[in-house]
Parts: C-alpha cells; structure tokens; sequence
C-alpha cells in the first residue's frame, strides 16, 4: 500500500456528494462525500447493512437518492451512461442456462440494444480479448452455470469490462469465494484498474484482502462514510466518529483489526444496532 | 416397400385437404411456441405459461358463448389475462408466481361457467373437447392467414428484445445498470407470451398448449450451449413433433377395425414428450461415464433399532 499516493492526483471519474437515502422512513445513507480518481481502486468497505449496495445503486442510477448528487465524468449520472461497468452481488446463473462463457461477455457489448445480434468480427475480437485480459480463455466455450465461483466472477468481470467503461463498480465480489480465489480476483481486479486505467469501487466486508492493491478506501458504517488512504480512514478515532461508539484499530503483521472497545460491548447489550449485534469483532483478519 | 410406403402413409394423407391444413397450422404454431418457450424455459416462467393456457380456455369459451371465433377468445382474453399480470406481479420474483397463481384460479373458475353454459344452453356440444385439447383438422383453411398473422406478433417481438431480455434473464439488475428498459422488455415478452399461447391453444387445446409450450424448449436446452442454437433445435423438435402427430392421428384412422380416429393432441404431447426422454440420454450417459464406485454405507445402530 503506498501510503504517498495522494487522492486527486488523477483527474476526476467519479463524485459523491452529501448522498443521503432514506427508506420506508430508515436513515440508510447520511450525507456521504467522496471522489474517485481516473485508475484508481478503491475499497467501499462497511459491516453487513452499513448502505454499501445502496451506495452502489444510487451511483448507478438505480436508487434516487433523498438528497446530494452523484457525478461520473462531470455529468450527472443517467441510465444510459455506459462509462460504468456494475458486477453486482450474488449473480445466480443458471446450469441450465445455454450460454457460454463468450455468449455472456458479449451481451456486455450489446445486451442493451433491440433486435437481432448480425455477427461482427470486431465484437468477436473484443470479446476474446476481454476473456483473454481476465485469464478466461479456458473456459470461454464452457456453459457459464457450470463454471466455478471464481470463473464466474471472471466472466461476470470481462462482461462488465468489455464496453470499456472507466468506472468498474462490483458489489461483494468476493462473498462465496475461498480465500485462493478471492486473492486472484482482487490482484487480477488491482493489475485491469493499472493497465487499463479503470477506476475501480469494490464493495467488501472485510478490508485485508484489499490492502495489497488498494489505492484509498471508503469506509462505511451506520449509514456514515469516511474516505481517504488507509491511512488517513483505518484509525481508532476516525472509526469510532462513524461506528458512534468506541472502537479499537489493530495491527497485525500487517493485517488490520478492527475491534468494538468494551464499553461498546457493554452499549451493544442495550441498544442493539445493527451494527452491533454481529459482536465485538467488526472484523477479523 | 410399397407396403412400407402406405403403411407409414396410410391412403389420402397428402391429398387430404384437412391434413394440409392442420399441418400448415400446426407448423407455424409449433415455430411460435418453441421460440417463445425457449425463453420461457430460460425465465422460469412456465408456470405463467400454464396460467395463460387457463385464461386461454376461459377466453375461448366465452368466445364460443357468444358467436365469435374461439381464436379470439384465445387471444384476446390471453393478451389482457398477461398484462394484469404482469401489472400485478411488477417485477418481484413472489409477487409475479402470486399474481399468476390469482389470475389463473380466476380463468379456471370462469371456463367452468362458460363451458357448462356452452355445452347445456348453447349448440356447441363437443365444446369442452374443443376447447380444452383441440381440433386442429376441423380448422376452416380461412384461418390459415389469420394464424399466419398473428403468429408474426410473438416471433417479431422476441426478435426486438432477444437481447435485453437474454441480460435481463442473466441479472435484472446487470440489465437495469446498463439501461435496460425491463418494463417494456417484460411487457413485450407477455405479449408474445400470451399470443403464441392462444395459437397453440387452437392447434392442440388450452389445457396441453404447455406441452408445445415448455417440451421441445426444455429438450433443445439439454442439447446446446447456446441460445440461437436452442431456438433451432426446439423448433426442428416442436414442428417435428406436431407433423409426426398428425400423421398418427391421420393413421389412427385405420389401426382399429372400428376406424376410430384419436386425437392429434394426444400424439403431438406424446412424441414431445418422448424428445423430452431422449434429450436427457448424452447426460445420462456422460453421468454414468463420470460416476465414482459408491463406498459401502456403514451401518449405525440407529438404523438397527428403525429396521427393528
């Protein structure tokens, strides 16, 4: 992690600014500001529940936020801006489903467009290249149900990518993956954001996986944000501002703890927030 | 080979001005109904396909009560039976199985009526047979072009929104991050839905128009790993099945001494039905090829005290 790295040094891709959502009358996002810069990767980190995937669709377009704006390339974010490409959570292909691996990374070119595909060699060439980019060649021609979760996560990946966006949002990619896979896709994900000057935003419960690769980090609890380098965010006194309560930052072997200090276990017994009742360890290296 | 010849030909089936008919029908209703099935199959929406079915037999009932053409019945109240569906079930995954299962209790409920009322106050005695598994070689051939017609609504609508709807089968929300216009794709989709289902009702009935329906579609998806290709293979299957069950039924004709001929329907669902088997036998096979020599189960003493 080079701690150096300022945040604004490249040029502007993406800006949140005082993003607030409420549903149903529940607070979900409270005033949350941040920027991402053109290449860079940054970790959306949070406990379950703390608005990450709101946050994701309100960058989308898919959530209208209750208030502040969402700007991608210095305009306000439309549905049919396809400067960002979305992995969202927990995509359930079907086995049954007949489609391959390349049939899926080419909808990513075209699945928005009316009528029938006429066949293109550019298209084609794009497509394996963007399975080729993701180590995905093996198993381009293999049925996408059939594949492993971290093949998937491929697929889903150059899908998203192929278009070329300079914006690549992904929503728990890492959920359901052993730790093996997780690391090739967070240092494949770190190698795409470099050579081929994405930014990316990935959402995650869980911030150590991220550290080799990560750029600057969004922190997310209680529907409150906090952002900058690790360094700056990854702090007793920032985190606890957000959690509300105490909480302890750890360092081991390089790895970061997050840890709820006693009397937070002891408010926890009494006010059971959500973000509270997964116990006194946040997170665990 | 004469004998073989008019043995699998029985004498006047190719002159025979209603197997011209039915066959013509038949094969463009089984071209629709296979197209629209595949993605059908896809979406997880067969249920909704046997929903319309229902609303098919009640539309084609009330059409029969009051003097129209059961095809407009068919249609008519399909298209609208699939719009208050999909109005009712926006979107939600519980919300679209709740609003099919309410409308289809509704259509049951309704064929019922009209098709007592049909078969007691109206003229129309073998309504109920009509109705429900059809009568594909009592169709006037001045329907062809009606069918012919309505079968372009379905196949045109699927081909304008084959690729939304394939992104929006995969992820409503890949779909929706990338503009996907999902109410109008799943509204479109209905329609095709709804039209191709009251074709096929008037080919092989309300009730067994499922089986053209999801059958060759749920084959063609054993058989390939690609959609184009699926579409293909349900129809060689879907149009197969229908032409190979009118011949039977023609040759039915002269199997028994009392020359009792039986009903299309029954041999088109029976031959899709044997292409549903068959398609599963490349995986059987694979299956088998792969399977692991089972270690012998230990017995527990539980299961000692439940034998005794």
């Amino acid at each position: 992690m080079d701690e150096a790295q300022a945040l604004g040094a490249a040029p502007e891709i993406l800006r949140v600014d005082g993003v607030s959502v409420s549903l149903s009358g529940r607070q979900i996002l409270d005033s949350v500001s941040f920027t991402v810069g053109a290449g860079q990767f940054t970790g959306l980190i949070g406990p379950n529940g703390a608005g990450k995937t709101t946050l994701l669709r309100v960058i989308l377009g898919l959530q209208r936020p209750t208030g502040g704006r969402v700007a991608v390339l210095g305009r306000p974010r439309s549905r049919r801006n396809q400067s960002i490409g979305y992995v969202p959570q927990k995509v359930l292909l079907d086995p049954d489903m007949p489609m391959r691996a390349r049939d899926l990374v080419a909808l990513g070119t075209d699945g928005h467009r009316f009528g029938i595909r006429l066949r293109s060699h550019d298209r084609s060439q794009a497509v394996r290249d963007m399975l080729h980019a993701v180590d995905a060649d093996r198993f381009a021609d293999a049925r996408v149900g059939n594949l492993s979760g971290g093949e998937q996560q491929r697929v889903l990946i150059a899908h998203a990518l192929v278009s070329r966006p300079q914006l690549l949002l992904l929503d728990e990619p890492l959920a359901g993956l052993d730790i093996r896979s997780g690391q090739e896709i967070i240092s494949l994900l770190g190698r795409i954001a470099r050579e081929h000057k994405v930014a990316v935003l990935l959402s995650a419960h869980e911030i150590n996986p991220l550290l080799p690769v990560m750029d600057s980090v969004v922190y997310l609890a209680a529907g409150r944000a906090a952002s900058g380098t690790t360094g700056q965010v990854i702090r007793a006194e920032v985190l606890s501002r957000l959690y509300g309560y105490h909480v302890d930052v750890l360092n081991v072997h390089g790895r970061v703890l997050v840890v709820a200090g006693p009397a937070a276990a002891a408010d926890a017994a009494l006010t059971a927030g959500p973000a509270l009742t997964v116990g006194p360890a946040l997170e665990a290296g | 080979m004469h004998q073989l010849y008019t043995w699998v030909f029985e004498p006047g089936f190719f002159a025979s001005a209603q197997v011209q008919v039915a066959a013509t029908i038949g094969g463009v209703v089984a071209v629709v109904s296979t197209v629209v099935g595949v993605f059908t199959v896809m979406r997880g929406q067969s249920f909704a396909g046997h929903a319309l079915g229902d609303v098919s037999t009640a539309g084609g009932s009330g059409a029969l009560l009051i003097g129209l053409s059961p095809l407009a019945g068919f249609v008519g109240l399909g298209v609208i039976g699939a719009g208050v569906m999909e109005m009712i079930g926006v979107r939600r995954l519980r919300g679209r199985d709740l609003a099919t299962g309410i409308v289809l209790g509704a259509a049951i409920g309704l064929s019922a009526l009209f098709l007592y009322l049909d078969t007691t106050a109206g003229a129309s005695t073998g309504a109920t047979q009509q109705i429900l598994f059809g009568s594909i070689f009592t169709i006037a051939s001045g329907t062809v072009p009606i069918v012919v017609i309505l079968s372009l609504v379905p196949l045109v609508s699927i081909a304008v929104i084959c690729r939304p709807l394939l992104l929006a089968t995969v992820s409503t929300d890949m779909a929706a991050a990338r503009g996907v216009p999902l109410r109008l794709a799943g509204l479109l989709y209905m329609l095709a839905l709804a039209v191709s289902v009251g074709l096929s009702s008037l080919a092989i009935g309300a009730i067994l128009s499922t089986a053209l329906l999801i059958g060759p579609a749920a084959a063609a998806l054993r058989l390939t790993r690609r959609v184009g290709r699926a579409v293909a293979v349900a129809c060689v299957i879907g149009v197969g099945a229908t032409w190979l069950g009118v011949l039977l039924a023609y040759d039915s004709y002269y199997w028994g001494p009392g020359h009792q001929g039986l009903p299309v329907s029954f041999f088109i669902v029976a031959v899709v039905f044997a292409a549903y088997l068959l398609s599963g036998l490349p995986d059987a096979r694979t299956a088998a090829r792969h399977r692991r020599p089972v270690t012998p189960m230990t017995t527990s003493p539980a299961d000692d005290r439940v034998a005794a």
